[in-house]
């Protein structure tokens, strides 16, 4: 395996297309989404202006956890422009009820009302719904709201939320645990660690963290009154189950609700879970017979909206003297604040950790613990990686602890660890399908070596400077199907997606894919898949997201699952339609199916390849000259196909390799170099991949060295803005130099695996990493994250 | 109830945006971009923090890259405002800036783009010749989430060598 060749030169915006041969899976191809967004012309949730609008916004919890005494709401409706105002007995919704099919002892169900009822658990939680002219006088209108608490003792962490006689955020879970599950007990697993040489253990925590997508979230909710249904536009990655929970809160059949989603200013996981506020603007607006904008401010965005990350990991492993290692043994703890998100629940994240922390390497016994505990913090949902960023850490710390302690390099030892033959069936019964994890790890230690980082580290040593570098070696999970899900035992369980591929009567293609862009590029990448399987132009190729009316089901965008599920849907469906099309043209030519194919738009025949009959003419004759059909073929030109995983989907992987220089005197931890060698299988498109890493990798050092929110002892939020929260610019982030290994999934028709996530999983472990190789001369060892200037001077000051 | 479309409370001002003038009686304390996206319908600016420090609204005023959503509209009279809707080669299509943003791959989910461009656009108006330095320099002027800003300072710069190569 080698890395890939360069790629070829990008295409021009879908007006070349590819000829047949001429292959457009594989080619940087310019993106179709670009020129509109380029000029203002994209289209966002808070760019809809629909006639009699009005405006809301929220008025939310000002303490962590209390009973209301008193919700007088009277004083906002006599504020100027303010036009209504409801609170949860006004509107009378049912819950959002995520749920896993799990034995009590092992998952606690709990609701998350739309607004608080008689009780709020966090500083945020949204109590009424104010809806004004604007959203100046809506703002107005919170101001004169009068809340009366009876002040809860809140539970601000973990540890606060697991020490005995806790106060309870919800009643109904005891010990603050909304899931906890043991899992993989390896016979004789205790043996092993007593009889081991050399066993390490790791204590992890993770800051708390806000995925930021730049467009905060927001909807605008009307009635149609024609169609007889609630149009809902809202910024969701996962509209089919916006409209499922929507219906099921306001108590209308699913059919009454149609979600459209526009262009989205991001949402990297906070988007794929149903939030409440978007339903109460819908309720709303049914109340009013008006329109009803809300779009989040920032502070709400930081404070209230669903936030991601917090873990702690307590864990071992035991290796052999020569560093294979043996057995590792965790106890993962994630704070999922106030609430269980929909459709994942609390789960998500341990349920994620517990399932695949063995990662890339041969763990031949493992046990887990995983447990997910609800505090008086904001409500988290899956934010990119899921769990992997901490897991990945934490493994790769243990890696590095292993090697130090036995004396071998940090690189060798992975290299005595990692998978190497496939398919490769873990301890953790997950099959393992190809990749490249010892040739990623060994071209990102070559790419750094020959780049004289090792020299310069050895170097700087001698200057009294800090260099040090490190490492993750990963792999990550993407086409989750539904059995993978159902693994998992969501009582909801995603995993396939349904495209249809129709062309009308000039040859144009319109292609629904179920899956949401919201920054990955489907506009472009989807039409390439298709555009090769039809043998046509790019430009006849258009891709439509994000409407239930339009699209027939789908399970939005999360968990790297678009390319590989969505892309093989479109796929199909293309082949489908290209089927029928061979059989209208092979009857055109008086020929049989058989003895016909597909050219460049066109259907020929096989034997004599200059007879052809073009796409144009099937289609005048499958709409407008119905005559023509042969029996047995019915009019019009459409197909329809879905695709599902069945079995455990399919495994990117990458290394990471990093250089730091730690500041002395100001704890600043400086990337000098950051090399990524990532393997995706076949890059539907090359240059949008790189887009991904680059993207993921400045999220996985955002976590790494900058971003938390904390809390104080009352459950306060410490991060109300941008001023709190640093989200590192151009100043922070390095370039990356990015390396391709190419080792194409056995089961998509492209080769692809999916792209998403890898960059954040990779990015906060490597960096990790390379500061403890800078700090080894102190003999400090850091293990979690964010890694403060704080954290890293009073290390450097601790060095004898 | 008072009316707060009473204009007793309101100001009439003057904007001259992308060229064109435009009357409007506002809020004192309305905000420049509120106004440019929900009175004018220029959407392309869009609002990321309403606090000055993500850039997503930033807009040329007398050609300097300003935070829309830092300024009433009142303070925008008598200057002369440029937003992204003013890009482009004046037939519809992609000028040169937008054209090395989309061959860099310098977006992703589209929504800071605007301000980059109007921020880059303002930069290379006075620096007609950056240093990569100076460049990072400026794009740490706005966030983005999507691209980690290495795609976003090379289109930048290639546009200024491109620019320099056709003079």
């Amino acid at each position: 395996m080698s890395p890939t060749a360069p790629h070829p030169a990008p295409a021009p915006h879908g007006t070349h297309g590819s000829p047949e041969g001429d292959r457009l899976v594989g080619r940087s191809v310019r993106r179709r989404e670009d020129p509109r967004l380029l000029t203002g012309r994209g289209r966002f949730v808070d760019d809809i202006a629909l006639p009699g609008m009005l405006h809301a916004q929220f008025v939310r919890s000002t303490v962590a956890h209390a009973r209301i005494a008193e919700l007088d709401l009277d004083g906002i409706r006599e504020v100027p422009g303010v036009v209504a105002v409801f609170d949860a007995a006004d509107l009378g919704l049912a819950d959002i009820a995520a749920r896993l099919d799990r034995p009590l002892h092992e998952f606690v169900p709990t609701d998350m009302p739309i607004l608080a009822r008689d009780r709020v658990r966090y500083v945020g939680e949204p109590l009424a719904i104010v809806v004004a002219r604007d959203a100046y006088a809506a703002e107005d209108g919170i101001e004169a709201a009068k809340v009366r608490y009876d002040i809860l003792p809140p539970v601000v962490s973990d540890t606060a939320a697991l020490a005995p006689g806790a106060p309870l955020v919800h009643d109904a879970a005891a010990r603050n645990t909304l899931v906890d599950v043991a899992m993989f007990a390896t016979e004789g697993i205790d043996d092993v660690f007593a009889a081991a040489p050399c066993v390490v253990e790791v204590h992890t925590t993770t800051g708390r963290q806000n995925a930021l997508p730049l467009e905060t979230r927001g909807a605008v909710a009307a009635w149609d009154a024609k169609e007889d249904q609630l149009v809902l536009h809202t910024c969701t990655q996962t509209p089919h189950q916006v409209r499922t929970v929507a219906a099921a809160c306001l108590g209308l059949d699913e059919r009454a609700v149609r979600v459209v989603v526009p262009d989205m200013g991001g949402g990297f996981g906070q988007k794929c879970v149903v939030g409440r506020e978007e339903i109460a603007a819908a309720a709303a607006a049914l109340r009013l017979g008006r329109p009803v904008k809300w779009i989040e401010d920032r502070k709400d965005a930081l404070t209230a909206s669903f936030l991601a990350r917090e873990q702690r990991y307590d864990v071992r492993a035991a290796f052999a003297a020569d560093g294979t290692i043996l057995a590792l043994d965790a106890d993962v703890v994630c704070d999922m604040g106030a609430y269980s998100c929909y459709p994942f629940t609390a789960g998500i994240e341990p349920l994620m950790a517990s399932a695949e922390m063995p990662s890339v390497y041969k763990v031949p016994a493992y046990r887990v613990r995983g447990r997910a505990v609800t505090t008086n913090k904001a409500p988290t949902a899956p934010y990119r990686g899921v769990s992997r960023p901490q897991y990945v850490m934490v493994v790769e710390r243990l890696m590095e602890r292993a090697a130090r302690e036995l004396g071998i390099d940090a690189v060798e030892i992975r290299r005595r660890n990692v998978i190497t033959e496939f398919p490769y069936t873990g301890v953790n019964n997950i099959t393992y399908d190809p990749g490249s994890y010892l040739e990623s790890l060994d071209l990102c230690a070559k790419v750094l070596h020959d780049e004289g980082w090792y020299a310069a580290k050895e170097q700087a040593a001698a200057e009294g400077r800090h260099l040090g570098i490190g490492y993750s070696c990963f792999s990550e999970r993407t086409g989750y199907g539904s059995t993978a899900f159902a693994a998992r035992k969501m009582q909801v369980v995603p995993g396939f997606d349904i495209s249809e591929v129709r062309m009308d009567t000039t040859g144009a293609l319109t292609v629904t894919t179920g899956t949401q862009n919201h920054g990955q590029s489907h506009e472009t990448t989807m039409a390439q898949i298709v555009a090769d399987e039809l043998h046509v132009d790019l430009g006849k190729v258009r891709i439509h997201q994000g409407d239930t009316e339009r699209i027939t089901y789908g399970w939005g965008t999360f968990a790297s699952r678009s390319i590989v599920v969505g892309g093989s849907a479109v796929q199909r469906a293309a082949a489908k339609l290209g089927a029928k099309l061979v059989a209208l043209g092979a009857h055109l030519m008086d020929a049989k199916p058989e003895d016909a194919e597909l050219g460049a738009g066109c259907v020929r025949l096989r034997a004599e390849p200059e007879r052809t009959v073009s796409y144009e003419r099937i289609a005048e004759a499958a709409y407008l000259r119905s005559n023509l059909l042969p029996d047995g073929i019915e009019p019009g030109l459409s197909a329809t196909a879905s695709f599902d995983v069945f079995d455990d989907g399919t495994f990117s992987n990458a290394t990471h390799g990093v250089v730091v220089e730690l500041h002395e005197g100001t704890g600043r931890v400086e990337i000098l170099r950051y090399v990524c060698v990532e393997d995706c299988g076949v890059a539907v498109n090359p240059q949008v991949v790189e887009g991904q890493c680059r993207g993921g990798i400045a999220q996985g050092i955002a976590g790494a060295l900058f971003e938390q929110i904390t809390y104080d002892a009352q459950g306060e939020p410490s991060a109300t803005s941008f001023m709190d929260y640093k989200v590192p610019t151009a100043w922070e982030i390095p370039d990356v130099a990015i390396h391709h290994l190419e080792t194409p999934c056995l089961f998509t028709t492209t080769g692809a695996k999916g792209a998403g996530e890898g960059g954040t999983i990779g990015a906060p472990a490597a960096v990790l990493n390379a500061v403890n190789d800078a700090l080894a001369p102190t003999g400090v060892e850091l293990d979690s994250t964010p890694i403060t200037p704080e954290t890293v001077q009073r290390a450097l000051e601790s060095r004898p | 109830m008072t009316d707060t479309s009473s204009r007793e409370n309101h100001l009439l001002i003057t904007l001259d945006v992308n060229g064109e003038q435009h009357e409007i009686l506002v809020e004192p304390r309305r905000t420049l971009v509120d106004v440019l996206r929900h009175d004018l319908g220029l959407t392309g600016t869009h609002v990321g923090c309403e606090h000055g420090i993500c850039g997503a609204c930033t807009v040329l005023a007398d050609g300097k890259p300003v935070r829309a959503c830092l300024m009433f509209a009142a303070q925008a009279e008598g200057t002369a405002l440029r937003t992204v809707e003013s890009l482009g080669d004046g037939c519809g299509g992609l000028g040169d800036l937008q054209q090395s943003f989309t061959e860099h791959h310098a977006l992703q989910c589209g929504f800071c783009t605007p301000g980059f461009l109007m921020l880059a656009e303002g930069f290379l108006a006075e620096c007609p010749d950056p240093e990569p330095d100076e460049i990072r320099e400026v794009v740490a002027a706005n966030l983005c989430r999507c691209t980690g800003y290495q795609p976003i300072a090379e289109a930048i710069g290639h546009c200024a060598a491109r620019r320099l190569k056709e003079k």
